[in-house]
């Protein structure tokens, strides 16, 4: 997505969705009088708190450019963060053996995931639907509470800081910078726009659209488990429930559709799913400041979802689903 | 013959096959109270699969049947606090809730032309934010006698049978009643030509907005019977209904239901639900824990739609 050179209407949406997110944050926040929020710090911070959604949503945004989708992610999350806290035990040196494992797992996941797609014309919410119960099934079957435990030298990557900013929030946006030099810069990006748009024609041109499925779907599976270490690293430990809780299948899926990535495929971009994470997390905080009870806070948050995608709703038009 | 059998859905097969090896495991299922006990529990999840079966027919998903699942229990235990005399008007009220969710869900998707699937589960967290926000978290309430009647109560000293449960009547007439709905009116056929091809469908004038309120409908008020019979014989709690919209999504892709539409029959997806009860009972008597049935869920998911693909692929259909 080009921000500046917006072609219509829609390339623009999430922006002005931002910033009537980012007003409404600034008019809660004077009008209760709580002007301490509004700090650059404070702003700043907004995306540091979603860390983990956002390392899954850059993931998500790839399956969903190639018109497919990955319901396991928020499952995959609890495995890796369970398999790296349950490797490294505390110990430093088990550090990289651990990191390699989980990251392997990843790898492993979305082959499964993008094979059963392409060579099984399997729908791909029943894909990894079905992944997403396997792997629940195994990880509650082998564990069923805080599993091992992060050396404190894996912390860092949760709680350090360089120059007073966050080294995950550093991460995240070199993670969403490479995402995009891929998608916009490389041979295999340019052909994962195709396949999304057109995979008849993305085939008819020559290309192996059945690889850029499955490459597709190991990134998203890959930055899934980034975020399983993320919040190993950060709760210190890894938990069977942690994926499931966070709702990080479906938030993921709602922040990359908010973000002006079309379901249908082929259109959208990591930028826009920041953008899309950022309005999550305002979300958040202006109830938080506003004082929405916790419950109440819930069935907004339903109905602002459906709201903010019938705002691209024109835009997708092949999964009618 | 040879031809008609290779035709079978081979989903009544497989729930053949999984009977007699339950039967074999354990003759307790050969009794009444066995098997009576059983098509008891497989109830809920057969009413919430056909009701399912309407949405992913017309092309679409309800991913908030389990929740509104929960809010029925959670909302009719409050309501009553065990006053038997307000039972009924308490189930009309639950209905009028399931049309009211089943119509906002379907013109939520025909005029914002949002996808069924953000919808519904926008529906879903509504919901469940409706049913936290009313209990304060935690169950409250009493359901009295009256209402867990449909659940709970076994017609006793049958010939024959010996026991009947109240709630395997309530699925037969139900699913009877949806099964004509869908295979004998013009509505089942509108339905059908709908989730097929939409633009086909709207180009023969039928009328696609009120074919899809119809169905979103139909799937939640089934979602409020299930919700009453496991009201009745479960209790109140606030995850009765977590997962439940995947049960019903995976009994009637088991049972041969097409996803993005037009496939479906209601005899397979009831034989869908059963193959699912019935496995979750097979894994039970073999001593696996519970997580297994996950895995073995999630495994039988992706299995039954690349059987379906495979066997569509080799009619040429």
């Amino acid at each position: 997505m080009k921000i500046g050179k917006p072609r219509n209407l829609a390339a623009l949406a999430p922006f002005l969705l931002l910033l009537v997110a980012v007003a409404i944050y600034v008019i809660v926040a004077v009008a209760t009088g709580q002007t301490q929020y509004l700090t650059a710090e404070n702003l700043l911070g907004l995306l540091g708190r979603s860390i983990a959604l956002g390392i899954t949503a850059i993931g998500q945004t790839f399956a969903i450019l190639i018109a497919s989708i990955d319901l396991s992610v928020a499952n995959l999350i609890s495995v890796s963060a369970v398999l790296a806290s349950s490797i490294m035990s505390g110990d430093p040196s088990m550090m990289l053996p651990a990191i390699a494992a989980v990251l392997a797992v990843g790898v492993v996941v979305g082959l499964i995931n993008g094979l059963v797609i392409t060579q099984f014309e399997v729908n791909p919410l029943i894909a990894t639907l079905g992944m997403a119960l396997i792997l629940q099934g195994l990880l509650s079957a082998t564990f069923n509470n805080f599993a091992g435990e992060v050396p404190e030298e894996f912390q860092v990557f949760a709680y350090g800081q360089v120059g007073g900013i966050s080294i995950s929030l550093i991460f995240l946006i070199a993670l969403a910078v490479a995402a995009w030099v891929f998608l916009r810069f490389t041979r295999v990006g340019s052909n994962i726009y195709s396949v999304g748009g057109n995979p008849d024609a993305a085939k008819l041109a020559g290309m192996r659209t059945a690889r850029v499925v499955i490459m597709a779907h190991v990134i998203c599976s890959v930055c899934a488990t980034i975020a399983g270490l993320y919040l190993a690293s950060r709760l210190r430990s890894g938990a069977p429930w942690i994926g499931r809780d966070g709702v990080y299948d479906l938030e993921s899926i709602a922040v990359v559709v908010i973000g002006g990535t079309a379901l249908s495929g082929g259109r959208g971009g990591v930028w826009g799913t920041l953008m899309g994470v950022m309005i999550f997390s305002l979300i958040d905080s202006i109830f938080n400041i506003a004082g929405v009870d916790a419950f109440a806070k819930q069935i907004l948050r339903g109905v602002i979802i459906v709201a903010a995608v019938a705002v691209y709703a024109v835009r997708s038009r092949r999964i009618e689903a | 013959m040879m031809a008609r059998l290779k035709q079978m859905n081979p989903v009544f097969l497989v729930l053949v096959l999984l009977f007699v090896a339950i039967a074999i495991l354990s003759p307790y299922f050969l009794q009444p109270t066995g098997y009576m006990n059983f098509l008891k529990r497989a109830a809920p999840i057969a009413i919430l699969a056909v009701g399912q079966l309407y949405v992913i027919n017309s092309g679409g998903f309800d991913l908030s049947a389990g929740a509104l699942v929960t809010l029925t229990v959670i909302g009719s235990s409050i309501l009553l606090d065990g006053d038997a005399s307000a039972t009924w008007w308490v189930i009309l009220v639950m209905l009028g809730v399931g049309v009211i969710v089943g119509t906002v869900n379907a013109l939520v998707v025909s005029w914002l032309k949002v996808p069924s699937i953000i919808a519904t589960l926008g529906m879903m967290i509504t919901l469940s934010g409706v049913a936290l926000t009313w209990s304060g978290g935690a169950p409250r309430g009493y359901l009295p006698e009256n209402f867990r009647f449909f659940g709970r109560y076994l017609i006793k000293e049958l010939p024959l049978i010996k026991i009947l449960p109240v709630a395997v009547i309530v699925m037969v007439v139900v699913c009877v009643a949806m099964w004509w709905l869908m295979h004998r009116t013009n509505y089942g056929k509108r339905l059908i030509a709908m989730g097929d091809n939409p633009k086909a469908a709207l180009l023969a004038g039928i009328p696609l907005t009120e074919t899809r309120i119809v169905a979103f409908i139909m799937s939640s008020i089934s979602a409020v019977m299930a919700g009453i019979l496991l009201g009745g014989f479960a209790g109140v709690s606030t995850d009765v209904g977590v997962g439940l919209e995947l049960q019903a999504i995976t009994a009637a892709v088991i049972g041969g239901a097409q996803l993005l539409g037009g496939r479906g029959t209601v005899g397979a997806t009831i034989a869908g639900a059963l193959v699912l009860q019935a496995m979750f009972t097979l894994l039970n008597i073999l001593g696996f824990p519970k997580p297994i049935r996950d895995v073995v869920q999630g495994l039988i998911l992706i299995s039954a739609v690349v059987i379906a693909g495979y066997r569509r692929r080799r009619s040429g259909g």
